[in-house]
């Protein structure tokens, strides 16, 4: 079975600032993987670079056992990844409904048309609906994402990158600036996310990454400290050295 | 309650159809009814570049070129080549269609002030053309077409025949824009305005978007163009001036962005104060400035927009000052 992401040597260069440094990462179909590192490791600058946001220097980037590297962000989208950010990019003067269905027309293949009005494909409503349900976000359809509530923005994100069904799911510090309720209630959501969808995750609340995460890895100064189970990087005195800086 | 909501929606449109239907009647003349359709030629232009600054936040400055390339094509053909008025339409269409799809492949390498300029010299380039290569287009002098066609028995040559003709076009191609607006592909050209990393990352083909709107804009455009040269039976680079396609982007701007109604109104104001105030106005130009400078100033979002925002406030205000009692 091949690898759902595999990152070979992949390494990123501003000038002369290198952001990540030869990362090699393997993450398994169905896996929960947590990246942790502390500010300024690469961790997002990775994300990046796995969406193709950004081009990698130089390395290889597969999805699926095949070679992306080349491939434009849309091209990765089509293979089944998808992706929530730290700092919410929404369409704020839409509904939290027509976010959604946005996500969903970004999946359809051929040419979208100028004639039929968007209201009357029940279908996109009906699936956009369902994603926000499960979110529970459905009593808010309607509102304008500018009129809701951070917390809800977070879980918008999480909606529209799950209506698109993907097979990898980046989660971009999901639980970032949450009040302790709606962080349950994100952790909650994440618990319920199928297995067919592999997640990898950038958090720093530790409590919720830990208990979600099967395999980690520390990246420092843009490169991979340490990769394993969850047991072996928190025992490992490294952790704590990148973290704690002792 | 939804029958009542679909009726007062298109209470406007019924309007501005029943307005355009008696104009004629009103106009004291033929020298008004040419104006009339004027305007509508020039609000075509303006919506068709509403489709790139409204819908897809692309300020373009090569507008006036699909009004000028298509008139040239239809007055060359039919003049010149004496192609009949059909066939020479449909070429006219089908040149700044074409026109459009090659700019768009250039200005969309870049966007911003990038983007501005190169439309900014894609269309000094093709008034350029017009102006030097004169062996083709007549240069300054330019070309003249010698009558306006006869479609069935209709004859476009008196003012009346050619004002309904005019805005029978008009209205369809308002109509399709509006459906244009409240499609799938409206929707994905706003959002590659707001959020254009976040609609690749949703899988939206950003480019292949922002060319397509090229594309329907230049072909909306361009049947502007045509109706140009019917209109006046005259085309010369003066259509394509950098001061045409800056007056197009004006009345886009005046009028809102983004709305179907903004362009048509800036369309009106323009060309009422270039073509009437004008007669009466030697320095009409700074009766047009002082205009811009006040909508900039207390309705930046044009007029349309913020006439909608004050009679918003204003009942709101209302509401509030009820409530007490």
């Amino acid at each position: 079975m091949s690898a759902a992401l595999e990152l070979r040597g992949v390494s990123k260069r501003f000038g002369g600032l290198v952001a990540t440094r030869e990362i090699s990462l393997s993450v398994m179909p169905g896996e929960r993987h947590l990246l942790i590192g502390p500010n300024g490791a690469g961790k997002t600058t990775l994300f990046n670079l796995i969406t193709g946001d950004l081009a990698a220097t130089s390395g290889a980037i597969y999805l699926f056992g095949a070679d992306v590297t080349r491939l434009s962000t849309r091209a990765r989208v089509h293979r089944g990844l998808a992706r929530t950010y730290q700092v919410l990019t929404l369409f704020p003067h839409e509904t939290l409904l027509h976010n959604v269905v946005l996500a969903l027309l970004g999946m359809e293949r051929g040419l979208h048309g100028v004639w039929r009005p968007l209201s009357r494909r029940i279908e996109l409503t009906e699936r956009a609906l369902s994603a926000l349900t499960a979110v529970g976000l459905a009593p808010s359809a309607h509102r304008i994402v500018g009129e809701t509530a951070y917390g809800e923005r977070r879980r918008l994100e999480l909606a529209m990158a799950l209506a698109q069904e993907p097979r990898l799911l980046l989660l971009d510090e999901p639980l970032a600036g949450l009040s302790r309720e709606e962080r349950e209630r994100v952790r909650s959501l994440l618990e319920k996310i199928p297995r067919s969808v592999t997640v990898v995750m950038i958090e720093h609340d530790m409590d919720a990454a830990l208990a979600f995460a099967e395999r980690i890895t520390l990246l420092d100064r843009g490169a991979v400290a340490l990769c394993g189970t969850r047991a072996e990087v928190a025992a490992d005195p490294r952790t704590r050295e990148v973290y704690l800086g002792v | 309650m939804s029958l009542r909501c679909s009726a007062a929606r298109s209470l406007p449109a019924l309007g501005l159809v029943l307005l355009l239907a008696v104009l004629p009647f009103i106009l004291p003349g033929p020298f008004y009814i040419a104006i009339a359709h004027q305007i509508l030629i020039y609000a075509l232009l303006a919506l068709s570049l509403d489709i790139l600054v409204g819908h897809g936040g692309m300020i373009s400055l090569a507008q006036a070129a699909f009004l000028g390339v298509p008139a040239y094509v239809y007055v060359g053909l039919s003049a010149r080549a004496g192609l009949s008025p059909l066939p020479a339409a449909l070429s006219a269409l089908a040149a700044g269609t074409a026109l459009a799809g090659l700019f768009g492949v250039l200005a969309l390498r870049a966007r911003g002030l990038g983007f501005l300029m190169i439309t900014l010299a894609l269309g000094q380039v093709v008034w350029g053309l017009a102006y030097r290569w004169v062996d083709l287009t007549g240069g300054d002098n330019g070309m003249r077409l010698s009558a306006r066609p006869r479609p069935f028995g209709l004859d476009l040559g008196r003012p009346i025949p050619f004002y309904y003709f005019v805005s029978v076009i008009f209205l369809a191609a308002l109509f399709f824009l509006r459906r244009f607006a409240r499609s799938a592909f409206g929707a994905s050209l706003r959002g590659t305005r707001d959020q254009p990393r976040r609609m690749a990352m949703l899988g939206h083909h950003v480019f292949r978007i922002r060319w397509l709107a090229f594309i329907y804009s230049g072909f909306l455009g361009s049947i502007a163009g045509v109706l140009f040269a019917l209109s006046f039976r005259f085309i010369s680079p003066q259509t394509m001036t950098l001061q045409q396609a800056a007056e197009v982007l004006l009345m886009v701007i005046l009028g809102g962005p983004g709305t179907l109604a903004g362009p048509l109104i800036g369309a009106v104001i323009i060309t009422l104060v270039k073509t009437v105030v004008s007669s009466y106005v030697a320095r009409w130009y700074t009766v047009l400035g002082l205009i811009f400078i006040g909508v900039e100033l207390f309705l930046p979002e044009g007029l349309v927009p913020g006439f909608a925002r004050l009679r918003r406030r204003l009942g709101a205000a209302l509401l509030a000052r009820r409530r007490p009692a």
